[in-house]
C-alpha cells in the first residue's frame, strides 16, 4: 500500500529533480536570494565578539534595503557556537548540509575555524575571511578554500621586532603572553626577525592563563629579570592590568602592545591614560576614540550606519568597526561576482581583490589578494600612545618573508 | 631576594580579593550548608548595578549602600522563588539550580550591560604609589573593608539572637523548627546576607580586575580554595585562607611550577585539603552519631 508519506516524498522528489542540476552549480543561490552562513560566539566566555556578528547582520539588513546583487537579496544565517569547536563543527554541518549556504563568511575564532577547515575544503565550500589573526589562514597550497582577512599576529610581531632592532643595538627582551595560539604567535614572530640564537639568549618569557585574575605576578618576575624591553601579548583586560602594574612599580621598559588590545575605551583608559604613555602598537583599523578620525569621512559613514541600523551598538567597541569592514568586503566580493554566484567564482573573486580601499582601514592600507596570496591585509602602521590617543608614526610596514 | 618579597606582597594584594569572595562563600554555606556556584555571577550583577548608579551621578557610598540593600533583596528573592520549590529535593537538584543560575545571571548581565570592559571607581586613592607600587591604595582599602565585613559577620553570628537562630536553622533544621525558629525565612535571610557580602566583594574586586560580565569566573575558584583551606564554615579561616592562596599561588607560579600551572596549584589545594583535612585549618570537625 502506498502511504501518504511516500506519495508526498515522491511528489517532492519529482518537483526537486529539475532544479537539482542547477543547484549543483550554484548551491545556496535561488532566483531571489543568496544564502550565506556565519558562525559566532554569541554566548559563552568570548561572547563580546558576538558584536561582530550583529554588526554584519545589520550591514546585511542595510544591503537588502538599499541594493541587490543581480536581483538577489542576502539571506544571512548566523549561528552561535559559544566558541566551542565541537559546536562549530555541528553548526558548519548544519549550514552546509541542511541550509545549503553558498559559502561561510567570517566565522570567528582560531580553534573553532581549525575544527571546520578540513571539512570546508573537502566539500569545496569557501570559508572566507575568517575572523582570527592566526598565521595559518594564508596557506593557499593546502587549504585553497580557506582565507583570512586581518594581518596575522606573527606578521605583527615581526613588525615590532624590525622596529626594535632599528631602535636598540643591545636589549634584554621580556614577553608576557597569553598561553594559547594567539600569544605564542608573538614569540614566533619576534624570534623570526631577531634570530633564534640571539632570541634565546636575551629573552625571558612568562605565560598568562586567561583564568588568572591578574598578570601582576608575571610582571614582577619579568621586571626582576632585568629586561629593558617588554612585549605584552595579552587580551584586552589583562593587557590593561599589565600596563597599570608596569607603571605602578616604576619599571620603564620600551613597551610593545599587541594590536588585539589597542582599544582606547577598553584598555588604555581603564589602565589609566597617563600610565601607557610611550607604548608602541600597530594598527590597520581606525579607532572611534581616536581624535584623528573625528571628522573622517570613512568613520562618519560607520557612525551614520550605526545610528540608523544598530542604534544599540557601542561605537567605542572596535568590534563594530571591524564588523563594518567585513560587511564592506562582503559587498565587494558579491559585486565582483557579477551575477555568477557559483562557489568557484565566489572564491575566484575573493582571491581577486585589487587594492580595495575600505572606509575603516588606515589610509594607504587596502585589501589585496591573488590566487597565490591569501592574506588580504598585510601592512600595518606603528603607533605610539601619547596619553590621549594613538599617534601613528613611520610608514606602513610589512612583515618579514619567512 | 627583592623579587621574592615583591611576589609575597603582590600575593597578599591579590589574596585580599580571594578573601572577600571566600567570605561570601562561607556566608552562604553557614546559612544553607550549600556552596552557591552562582555566587560570583550574582556579585558581578550587583557590581553592575552599583556601576549604573555611579554612572547616573550618585555619590560612591550612596551607590554602595543602595547596592548592598538591593543585592540583599535579590538574594532573598532567589531563595524564595528558585530554592524554595526544591528545598526537599536531593543535593544534585540544588547543584543543578546553582549551575542554571550561574548561566542565567551571567548571560543576563552581559545582555543588559554589554561585554565591553568598564572602569569601576575606587573610593580609596593616594597621591603616589605605596610601597614602590607593589600595593595600591585601593588594595589596602579593600583589605580593610574585608576585615570590617569579617568583624560584622562574626559579631552578628556570635552575639545576636538572629545570628544564633540562623546558625541553628542551618545546623539542625528540625530541632530549630521545634523551638520556634522560622527555618524557611532563616534560609532566605542567609541568601540575602550572602548576596550582600558578595556585592561588597564585587565592588572591591572590580577596580582591580575591571568590570565585565566574566569578572568573577577566574576568581571564584581561587576563593573556593581559600575558603576550603580556612574551613568552609569559618569566616576568619576563609579570610586567612584567601590571603594564603594569593601568596602561595604567586610563589609557586614564580619559583616552583611555573606560570602555566598556577590554576593547578589552586585545584591541588582544594583536593589536598579535602583529602587531608576536610574541615580546613580552622573549621569545626563535624561528628554525628549514626
Amino acid at each position: 500500500m502506498l502511504g501518504r508519506r511516500q506519495v508526498l516524498a515522491a511528489a517532492a522528489g519529482a518537483l526537486a529533480t529539475p532544479s537539482l542540476v542547477r543547484a549543483e552549480e550554484t548551491t545556496g543561490v535561488t532566483a531571489g536570494e543568496i544564502r550565506i552562513g556565519n558562525i559566532m560566539p554569541y554566548s559563552g566566555p568570548n561572547s563580546a565578539y558576538g558584536v561582530i556578528g550583529r554588526t554584519e547582520q545589520a550591514f546585511v539588513r542595510m544591503l537588502n534595503e538599499t541594493t541587490s546583487f543581480a536581483g538577489r537579496k542576502i539571506n544571512f544565517l548566523s549561528y552561535d557556537d559559544g566558541f566551542s569547536p565541537p559546536k562549530t563543527v555541528e553548526q558548519a554541518r548544519r549550514l552546509i548540509d541542511q541550509d545549503r549556504v553558498a559559502f561561510l563568511f567570517n566565522p570567528l575564532g582560531t580553534p573553532t575555524n581549525n575544527a571546520i577547515q578540513r571539512y570546508c575544503n573537502q566539500r569545496k565550500v569557501p570559508q572566507l575571511f575568517v575572523a582570527t589573526g592566526a598565521d595559518k589562514w594564508g596557506n593557499w597550497q593546502d587549504f585553497p578554500w580557506t582565507m583570512g582577512w586581518q594581518p596575522s599576529y606573527r606578521t605583527e610581531a615581526q613588525i615590532y621586532a624590525k622596529h626594535l632592532l632599528a631602535e636598540r643595538r643591545d636589549f634584554k627582551l621580556a614577553i608576557v603572553y597569553q598561553n594559547d595560539d594567539f600569544g605564542k604567535d608573538y614569540i614566533a614572530g619576534l624570534r623570526d626577525v631577531i634570530g633564534a640564537e640571539r632570541f634565546d639568549k636575551v629573552t625571558k618569557t612568562v605565560s598568562f592563563e586567561i583564568t588568572d585574575p591578574t598578570p601582576d605576578s608575571q610582571i614582577l618576575s619579568l621586571q626582576s629579570s632585568g629586561a629593558d624591553v617588554l612585549m605584552i601579548a595579552l587580551g584586552p583586560k589583562a593587557a590593561a592590568q599589565a600596563i597599570r602594574k608596569v607603571h605602578d612599580i616604576g619599571w620603564q621598559p620600551l613597551r610593545y602592545l599587541t594590536n588585539v588590545s589597542l582599544s582606547v575605551g577598553a584598555v588604555m583608559q581603564p589602565a589609566g591614560a597617563e600610565k601607557g604613555v610611550g607604548i608602541i602598537t600597530s594598527g590597520y583599523l581606525k579607532e572611534q576614540g581616536d581624535a584623528a578620525w573625528r571628522e573622517d569621512a570613512g568613520m562618519n559613514e560607520v557612525r551614520a550606519f550605526v545610528r540608523q541600523w544598530m542604534p544599540e551598538a557601542d561605537l567605542n567597541d572596535s568590534n563594530v568597526v571591524y564588523g563594518y569592514g567585513l560587511g564592506c568586503t562582503l559587498r565587494q566580493v558579491l559585486t565582483q561576482c557579477e551575477g555568477n554566484f557559483s562557489r568557484e567564482n565566489i572564491l575566484r573573486q575573493a582571491a581577486g581583490l585589487r587594492e580595495v580601499a575600505l572606509p575603516v582601514l588606515l589610509p594607504g592600507i587596502t585589501l589585496q589578494t591573488e590566487p597565490q596570496d591569501y592574506r588580504p591585509i598585510q601592512k600595518m602602521q606603528l603607533q605610539r600612545w601619547d596619553g590621549a590617543s594613538w599617534v601613528r608614526f613611520g610608514g606602513l610596514i610589512e612583515g618579514a618573508s619567512v | 631576594m627583592d623579587g621574592f618579597a615583591h611576589q609575597i606582597i603582590a600575593g597578599i594584594a591579590t589574596g585580599g580579593i580571594y578573601a572577600s569572595v571566600a567570605l561570601a562563600l562561607v556566608m552562604i554555606y553557614q546559612a544553607t550548608h550549600h556552596v552557591n556556584f552562582a555566587q560570583g555571577e550574582m556579585a558581578t550583577l550587583s557590581t553592575f548595578i552599583a556601576w549604573s548608579m555611579v554612572e547616573a551621578g550618585f555619590p560612591y557610598w550612596i551607590a554602595f549602600a543602595a547596592t548592598v540593600m538591593l543585592s540583599f533583596l535579590i538574594g532573598v528573592l532567589v531563595e524564595r522563588l528558585l530554592m524554595r520549590p526544591v528545598q526537599n529535593a536531593p543535593v544534585l537538584t540544588h547543584v543543578g539550580v546553582f549551575i542554571g543560575l550561574l548561566l542565567i545571571v551571567g548571560n543576563m548581565t552581559g545582555w543588559i550591560f554589554g561585554y565591553t570592559t568598564k572602569v569601576y571607581p575606587s573610593p580609596f586613592t593616594s597621591s603616589g604609589p605605596l610601597m614602590g607600587g607593589l600595593i595600591s591604595a585601593h588594595e589596602l582599602g579593600s583589605t580593610a573593608v574585608t576585615l570590617v565585613v569579617l568583624t560584622l559577620v562574626f559579631l552578628f553570628f556570635r552575639y545576636t539572637s538572629l545570628g544564633l537562630a540562623m546558625r541553628a536553622a542551618a545546623y539542625n533544621p528540625r530541632s530549630a523548627r521545634l523551638v520556634g525558629i522560622r527555618v524557611g525565612w532563616m534560609l532566605a535571610l542567609g541568601w540575602g546576607l550572602a548576596a550582600a557580602i558578595g556585592a561588597v566583594a564585587g565592588m572591591m574586586v572590580a577596580p582591580v580586575v575591571f568590570l565585565d560580565p566574566s569578572m568573577m569566573t577566574g576568581i571564584l575558584l581561587y576563593a573556593f580554595a581559600g575558603a576550603l583551606i580556612g574551613g568552609i564554615d569559618n569566616p576568619l579561616g576563609a579570610v586567612i585562607g584567601g590571603f594564603a592562596v594569593g601568596v602561595l599561588e604567586n610563589l609557586a607560579g614564580a619559583y616552583v611550577v611555573g606560570t602555566e600551572l598556577k590554576l593547578t596549584v589552586a585545584l591541588a589545594i582544594i583536593i589536598g585539603v579535602l583529602v587531608v583535612r576536610p574541615s580546613g585549618l580552622l573549621g569545626r570537625v563535624v561528628t554525628s552519631r549514626v
